[in-house]
């Protein structure tokens, strides 16, 4: 049996990423709490390094290599790229986090850079097998995370939580993947799109058990995504995890969910899109009320951010059911957006936390604009956007979608949205009120170090500046599909 | 000046430039340099805004200072502005407000003074995007926006239940707006495009237009405000600082007309041709019903807000009777002059309204009561201020020779050309409206000095005296001769009415 060496370049993003990860994890051994910025600096380096090698893949068009099971093309590089921005950002952000909670172990570095590692396989995956091997590691590490303070004890609820109800989705998209096997008997995601195009254009040939694979998939992707009704870990995961993680977890995944989103029911289950159409449809209206209406309630920040994400991901799949191209790159737009606001929005919790203290408190945002009138307004901006006002990117984002959705002729589904986007309005609006109308009942001035105040007010700037100029972002994503 | 020079982009992007630079560099310690270059700012843009009207060719509808650049490719949208005889009032009736709103607002808002500044500059600058945007995108930024620097203004300088209102308005207009966004993009997969005037050409069904409209309808009527959704407004108002009061009513109620003229008429003609009875209703509604419940109204805020709903009646009723008249006598004349006197009513309306808000504001700045029954005799201490405002209550009643009769005059008259029944209803106008304000002044102004608080006013001081002054003039030279601005308006409606007089079916 001949071994035949397979094509190593466009996974050479993926085996750097690798390879410095177990660096890190070695190097960190030696460092002390004091010397510990050794394995932020690093970690910062092995983001930017990776992007490069990710930048400079040859996408004229898509390689395949691992026989198959690993694909590169623009979509995958395009999502990859933001995977970096957004983790190089979560680290920035959470580094004085950490060092003020006794969290500062090189764990919480090297498992993040593990999870980005599931991230990009999961983008690039090609297989069944690929995209059940991207997602594991990405959640694993991301369980990890979450019980990384073990003395919490609503963290290792919230991990508890998280793990048993994550094991259960993968069982189940396990299960889903097996059926496809059996039906098409292939792992390939071509294969299993040709063998599927073919039962589907000959009628009466209609097999049940691919729906049933369908369903099985779809409940796993969408449990990953938060979408209602396997939206029940969000908000107690956001609340209970350190606010770091919660960063984490409530941005670069959702871009990997995306990808698993597109390869699975785009890619693979194409041609049963009359079939998962409706599922989509009732999902997104039941995540977009659930979300908006739950938010209401909410006193505690994270949890009110858990919510709108619920919604957003409604919001999200509003594009994909279109099964139009136009509509795919609306949803890659607005996937990209979300976590660019969520960011911020959980950046600016770590801004006004301290020592001792977490500002995750609706009340602690009270009088902002007094305290730090700039802040305000930066978060201003992303509370705009997350409720969709231009002139911010959240705008287009959404309007993007609706174009979408009018394209394919749901005119009502798209006034069903924007009716929902007013209820969300109503507790964006507050935190406004609670910044500008409101008198702080704490004057202490923010502790914040400097590359927190820059990479806060490039995260604001930036949703404002998308929101003036949203052509160079959207023509990046309408491209990256349009192979 | 050369002929492609960018002057509507100078007049929208100078204030917002000139807002943000406020923010960037006010202290408390220099709040005088502040308020100066606010002032400068505003009169810069005001000066633009001239330079619009001096250039403006009276003898076509065309649009005019067009610009074009392409902003998102991706969707077809494009940066395109453009004016036109309705359009251009407007816009000259921004920024006249705005600047009479930081002279308004100079020693009476010490709070944060730079970013009250700021926000209404940055606002006068969308408020201008709003009324130059062909591209219908552009307009639904620039529409959007707006409500940004208004829900601030609202929630930070407004009265104490100034929450409930913010939060109020910003929804009723946010919702109807989402819904004008989703017709939008239907008319974009229909037309192929986001140009306004490519919309004005577009061929559409009967029911797609009524759908259409009554989207519109949503996002317009809860601007005018018409009944029954115009119940934002009082409360907005009541909690508004004054300068908030003047801009909502002088520019941001005309918002809703204009995108009537803008959008609806000429997109959806059939459809409202087809629902004219439900506007004229609504309008009548307005007119009469709000009328009477102006006249019970205890709080002067309150009573003018209710005024402005009734007196915004009839600026639709003016748009929406066309059709009739055009049937009835078969001719547009008698249609032009229903529709110009429903643009004169708007800004008359702009004027007087400013006007009567900031005379509430003089009395609130000295006593902190919006009360009628707080007052009484204030003629005896604030002489000058008592003759201006009486001024203003009788050209918001509709006296002959001040701007509010011009307008109510042109559309009742061409009213009984459509219909005696409905002329006779927005006739009684002349009777309730001059009931509710002019028993507002005699409650406030005229009499003995009812209290101590009365008895210690001081008369206004020079700023206020010319803001007041300017206005009076304003009001008393678009009563005596509206020609200027009727030149203006005239080939623009007329060619407005030839277009929506055709069946797009």
């Amino acid at each position: 049996m001949d071994f035949i060496l397979p094509n190593f370049a466009p996974a050479m993003p993926e085996i750097f990423v690798l390879s410095m990860a177990c660096i890190i994890l070695i190097v960190d051994l030696f460092l002390t709490e004091h010397t510990r910025v050794v394995t932020y600096l690093l970690s910062l380096i092995t983001l930017i390094a990776a992007a490069v090698l990710t930048a400079n893949l040859d996408t004229t068009e898509p390689v395949l290599t691992f026989s198959g099971t690993f694909i590169n093309d623009r979509m995958a590089v395009v999502l990859k790229l933001f995977i970096y921005l957004i983790t190089f950002v979560v680290l920035v952000y959470s580094h004085n986090y950490l060092r003020t909670r006794q969290l500062y172990q090189g764990e919480y570095f090297v498992l993040i850079l593990f999870a980005v590692l599931g991230m990009m396989v999961l983008v690039s995956a090609h297989s069944l097998l690929t995209i059940y091997l991207g997602l594991e590691l990405l959640s694993l590490s991301l369980y990890t995370l979450v019980a990384l303070r073990r003395d919490s004890v609503s963290a290792s609820e919230a991990a508890m939580k998280y793990f048993v109800l994550g094991a259960l989705a993968s069982g189940i998209l396990l299960y889903g993947l097996s059926m496809l096997y059996g039906v098409t008997g292939s792992l390939d995601i071509g294969t299993i799109s040709h063998h599927i195009s073919a039962t589907v254009a000959t009628p009466g040939q209609h097999s049940m058990v691919l729906v049933f694979a369908l369903v099985f998939v779809l409940v796993g992707v969408l449990f990953k995504l938060g979408a209602v009704p396997f939206h029940m870990w969000v908000p107690d995961v956001y609340h209970g995890a350190p606010t770091s993680v919660a960063l984490f977890i409530g941005t670069a995944p959702k871009i990997a969910a995306f990808a698993m989103l597109m390869r699975l029911l785009v890619d693979g289950l194409g041609d049963l899109h009359s079939e998962w159409q409706t599922m989509i449809i009732i999902v997104a209206i039941l995540s977009m009320a659930a979300g908006n209406i739950i938010a209401i309630a909410q006193t505690n920040l994270k949890r009110m951010l858990a919510y709108s994400a619920i919604a957003h991901v409604g919001f999200l799949l509003l594009g994909i059911l279109s099964g139009t191209l136009n509509g795919y790159a609306s949803s890659m737009f607005y996937v990209i957006v979300y976590a660019l606001m969520s960011l911020g929005g959980f950046g600016m919790i770590i801004l006004l936390s301290r020592a001792g203290f977490e500002a995750d408190r609706l009340e602690d945002f009270k009088g902002l604009n007094q305290r730090s009138p700039w802040f305000a307004f930066m978060m201003l901006i992303l509370m705009f956007s997350m409720a969709g006002v231009p002139p911010t990117v959240g705008f287009y984002a959404k309007l993007a979608v609706l174009q979408a959705v009018v394209e394919a002729d749901l005119v009502w589904l798209a006034v069903l949205a924007v009716v929902f986007s007013v209820i969300g309005a109503y507790y964006y609006l507050r935190i406004i009120k609670l910044m500008y109308f409101d008198q702080p009942d704490d004057v202490a001035p923010l502790a914040a170090g400097f590359d927190m105040r820059i990479a806060m007010s490039a995260n604001g700037l930036a949703i404002l500046g998308l929101g003036l100029f949203p052509s160079g972002l959207l023509t990046l994503c309408v491209t990256a599909l349009n192979l | 000046m050369p002929a492609d020079f960018p002057l509507l982009s100078l007049a929208i992007w100078l204030p917002i430039a000139g807002g943000l630079l406020l923010l960037a560099t006010s202290s408390e310690q220099r709040v005088q340099h502040t308020r100066l270059l606010a002032l400068i700012v505003s009169l810069l843009t005001f000066l633009c805004t001239v330079l619009l009207y001096t250039h403006f060719d009276h003898t076509t509808h065309k649009m005019q200072f067009a610009e074009q650049l392409a902003w998102i490719p991706a969707f077809d949208i494009n940066y395109h502005l453009g004016i036109d005889g309705i359009s251009l009032p407007l816009i000259l009736l921004t920024s006249f407000t705005t600047v009479l709103v930081i002279i308004a607002g100079w020693e009476v808002i010490s709070y944060k003074s730079a970013q009250y500044m700021a926000a209404f500059l940055i606002m006068e600058g969308l408020m201008i995007g709003v009324f130059s945007a062909l591209d219908a995108i552009l307009f639904y930024v620039f529409w959007e926006g707006m409500l940004i620097p208004m829900f601030l203004i609202f929630g930070i300088w407004g009265g104490p239940n100034r929450v409930y209102a913010a939060v109020k308005f910003f929804l009723y207009t946010f919702l109807g707006s989402v819904l004008m966004l989703v017709a939008l993009l239907y008319l974009y997969f229909s037309a192929g495009s986001f140009a306004i005037l490519d919309l004005h050409q577009l061929k559409i069904g009967i029911t797609a237009q009524v759908l259409i409209f009554l989207a519109f309808l949503v996002a317009f009527a809860v601007k005018v405000p018409m009944w029954p959704v115009h119940t934002w407004l009082p409360d907005a108002h009541v909690e508004a600082p004054t300068g908030g009061s003047v801009i909502l009513a002088a520019i941001m109620l005309k918002m809703g007309a204009y995108g009537f003229l803008r959008f609806s008429l000429p997109i959806t003609p059939d459809a409202s041709h087809e629902l004219d009875w439900l506007m004229i209703l609504l309008s009548l509604i307005a007119v009469v019903y709000i009328g009477f419940v102006a006249l019970v109204q205890t709080d002067m805020k309150k009573l003018i807000a209710y005024s402005s709903i009734s007196h915004m009646g009839f600026v639709t009723l003016g748009f929406f009777i066309v059709f009739m008249i055009f049937e009835q006598t078969g001719s547009t004349s008698g249609a032009v002059m229903a529709l110009e006197g429903g643009l004169v009513q708007m800004i008359s309306h702009g004027f007087v309204s400013s006007a009567l808000f900031l005379c509430v504001g003089v009395l609130y700045d000295r006593l902190h009561s919006r009360e009628i029954s707080a007052y009484g005799g204030v003629a005896n201490t604030m002489p000058v201020f008592a003759s201006l405002m009486v001024l203003f209550a009788l050209a918001n009643s509709g006296l002959p020779g001040t701007s509010g009769f011009v307008g109510e005059f042109m559309v009742i008259l061409s009213t009984f050309k459509a219909n005696f029944w409905f002329a006779l209803l927005a006739g009684t106008t002349l009777v309730l409206g001059a009931a509710y304000t002019l028993w507002m002044v005699k409650r406030v102004i005229f009499g003995a000095v009812t209290n101590d608080g009365v008895a210690g006013l001081k008369d206004i001081n020079a700023r206020e005296a010319l803001v007041l002054g300017v206005l009076a003039a304003a009001v008393l030279g678009l009563g005596l001769w509206p020609a200027p601005v009727l030149d203006i308006m005239h080939p623009s409606v007329q060619h407005l009415l030839q277009h929506i007089m055709q069946s797009k079916l």
